[in-house]
């Protein structure tokens, strides 16, 4: 346990020593959120209260799309390249011999990386857009919590998700394309784009079911207060068994492929 | 196209020549222009030995960007108008940013690369070739695949061409191959600034997305649902204003924001050109303060 803690604290310094990289990651969110954010304000505008939000909930919807873009990675970018390029290069033979189990390694470092991106890159543009506009921020401290809780299940969903991508590559060596769906839905269907509960008709009940709506939309409604009592009971219900049954995805694919997959090379 | 190489070497004139003047100018940039289609010419046939990654990162490519286009459908699920606009003149706008954007960053795409290429040090092989650095530098890597980025734009735009209730004039309708054209130059030198700004912050190449993507995603809503603020900004200071918004609110007809003159309707060729000298004069400091990575 404590060595998957040591590999949590790397996660994080890793992504940590990048100062430069990360105020310009600050400055682009920031952008984004402006852009966003008036779209929405002309969106509510002509329909006050859509999706049951009024404009400063929408507003505060398109911060919190900032700052966890990064902590949950629903562009990417979290450790899925590396450990797709480790598959195809075969160097995931010396993963497989090291004393550590392959999710919880990954899992571990994904935690750190997560930890490091909600505090570098999602506190700052959300203190800009409360700056800027007027959010519907919680001032009760156990919404915050719950809405922590929240965030955490989401980065596990969503690691969840890119360890079974990234586990694609055993098999077609090639891991660019499934990456690249997973990345579109991943920024489609966790809202990132536009609220999923604006979503109409059938796709909304089909897009708020999906894994992804853990990423963005949960958490969200969290924190605007709109799951409480056994709504956020329900909340968390819904989080924790996508994480669970896509971790135990991951987990049964992890045999499978270092039972039946000869790795390349001499 | 298949010139051999070593003729090139023999006229090329280079960025180190120092006789200067109209001629010599000319002289380069057909040189530049000229070595940026063999490096071209390289990519897109070693894209095409794999075909079927080529559809399928093309089709994604599509995807990615009409997926932003899908939003904006859901939007108008909930609205007949965004900012007093409809669906068919907010897809005009969308069509051409896109088509222009994509030109761009089928063109001039890999110059966002630079900081990566700094700090490992590969840039140093661009600057003993005999060729202009930009010049290999836009052509590096160059991804056919960005071809589905404009056909997206391209078919939004034709969508918003057909449903805009707009009198057709002939200068009108010249507008429109007009405004994607310099969109796309100016575009393109915002690029080449923001590559230019990497020589010296070089960790920092993702303030240049907020410009390009950023830009790009601006330019696809009409300027009613920005703040004014920010609407002078991208006026004044990045002209991104010029890619679509006055020439195409002169095509629909639509007042202008910040009361600015309709004249300007006709201005994105000239602001491309001044966008152009300012550009090549910051990418000319900094290839001048390129120190490499040493050791």
């Amino acid at each position: 346990m404590r060595l998957y803690g040591v590999v949590a604290a790397g996660g994080f310094r890793r992504f940590a020593t990048y100062r430069v990289a990360t105020a310009a990651g600050i400055f682009t969110n920031t952008v984004f959120g402006f852009i966003m954010a008036y779209t929405y304000i002309a969106l509510w505008d002509e329909r006050p209260r859509l999706g049951g939000y009024d404009v400063s909930e929408a507003l505060t919807y398109v911060w919190l799309g900032q700052a966890l873009l990064m902590a949950c990675a629903m562009m990417g970018g979290g450790f899925e390249d590396e450990l797709v390029e480790r598959i195809r290069t075969g160097d995931i033979a010396v993963d497989l011999y090291r004393p550590v189990d392959l999710q919880l390694y990954w899992l571990a470092g994904d935690l750190g990386r997560a930890a490091f991106h909600l505090l570098g890159r999602g506190v700052a543009p959300m203190a800009f857009g409360a700056l800027a506009f007027e959010l519907a921020l919680p001032g009760s401290v156990l919404t915050w919590a719950a809405f922590l809780v929240s965030v955490v299940l989401g980065v596990l969903v969503s690691f969840a998700i890119r360890f079974v991508v990234a586990l694609s590559a055993f098999w077609l060596l090639d891991g660019a394309g499934v990456m690249q769906i997973s990345w579109l839905a991943g920024l489609f269907f966790s809202g990132m784009m536009l609220p999923l509960n604006i979503f109409p008709g059938t796709l909304g009940e089909v897009a708020r079911a999906l894994p992804w709506s853990a990423l963005l939309q949960v958490p969200a409604d969290v924190l605007l207060g709109k799951s409480t009592g056994w709504g956020l009971a329900g909340a968390f219900a819904f989080q924790a068994g996508w994480a669970v049954a896509l971790l135990v995805a991951g987990r049964l694919l992890q045999s499978a492929a270092t039972r039946r997959v000869v790795v390349q090379g001499g | 196209m298949a010139e051999p190489l070593s003729d090139q070497v023999e006229e090329g004139p280079g960025p180190a020549r120092t006789d200067e003047g109209p001629e010599s100018a000319v002289r380069a940039l057909r040189n530049g222009l000229r070595v940026y289609g063999l490096i071209v010419a390289m990519w897109v046939r070693s894209t095409m030995t794999y075909r079927a990654s080529f559809l399928m990162t093309t089709l994604a490519g599509f995807t990615v960007t009409a997926l932003d286009f899908i939003a904006i459908l859901l939007m108008f699920s909930h609205v007949d108008a965004l900012g007093g606009y409809s669906l068919g003149e907010i897809a005009f706008l969308y069509g051409a940013v896109g088509t222009a954007f994509g030109l761009t960053d089928l063109t001039m795409g890999s110059v966002d690369r630079l900081g990566r290429r700094i700090r490992d040090g590969t840039l140093d092989a661009l600057l003993v070739r005999p060729a202009p650095v930009l010049a290999q530098f836009a052509a590096d890597r160059f991804a056919l695949r960005r071809l589905g980025r404009i056909t997206q734009g391209l078919l939004v735009l034709t969508y918003g061409l057909v449903t805009v209730d707009v009198d057709w004039t002939p200068l009108k309708a010249l507008m429109v191959p007009m405004m994607v054209l310099s969109g796309s130059v100016i575009f393109a030198a915002v690029f080449v600034a923001g590559a230019a700004f990497q020589f010296w912050a070089q960790d920092a190449a993702e303030v240049q997305s907020s410009f390009t993507y950023g830009g790009s995603t601006l330019l696809q809503y009409p300027p009613t649902v920005f703040a004014e603020d920010l609407v002078r900004g991208v006026t004044f200071i990045v002209p991104l204003a010029f890619v679509n918004w006055l020439p195409a609110l002169y095509v629909l007809g639509r007042p202008y924001p910040l009361d600015l003159p309709q004249q300007l309707a006709f201005a994105p060729p000239l602001v491309a050109a001044v966008c152009c000298w300012a550009a090549a004069l910051a990418w000319r400091a900094g290839l001048r303060s390129y120190r490499s990575t040493g050791s």
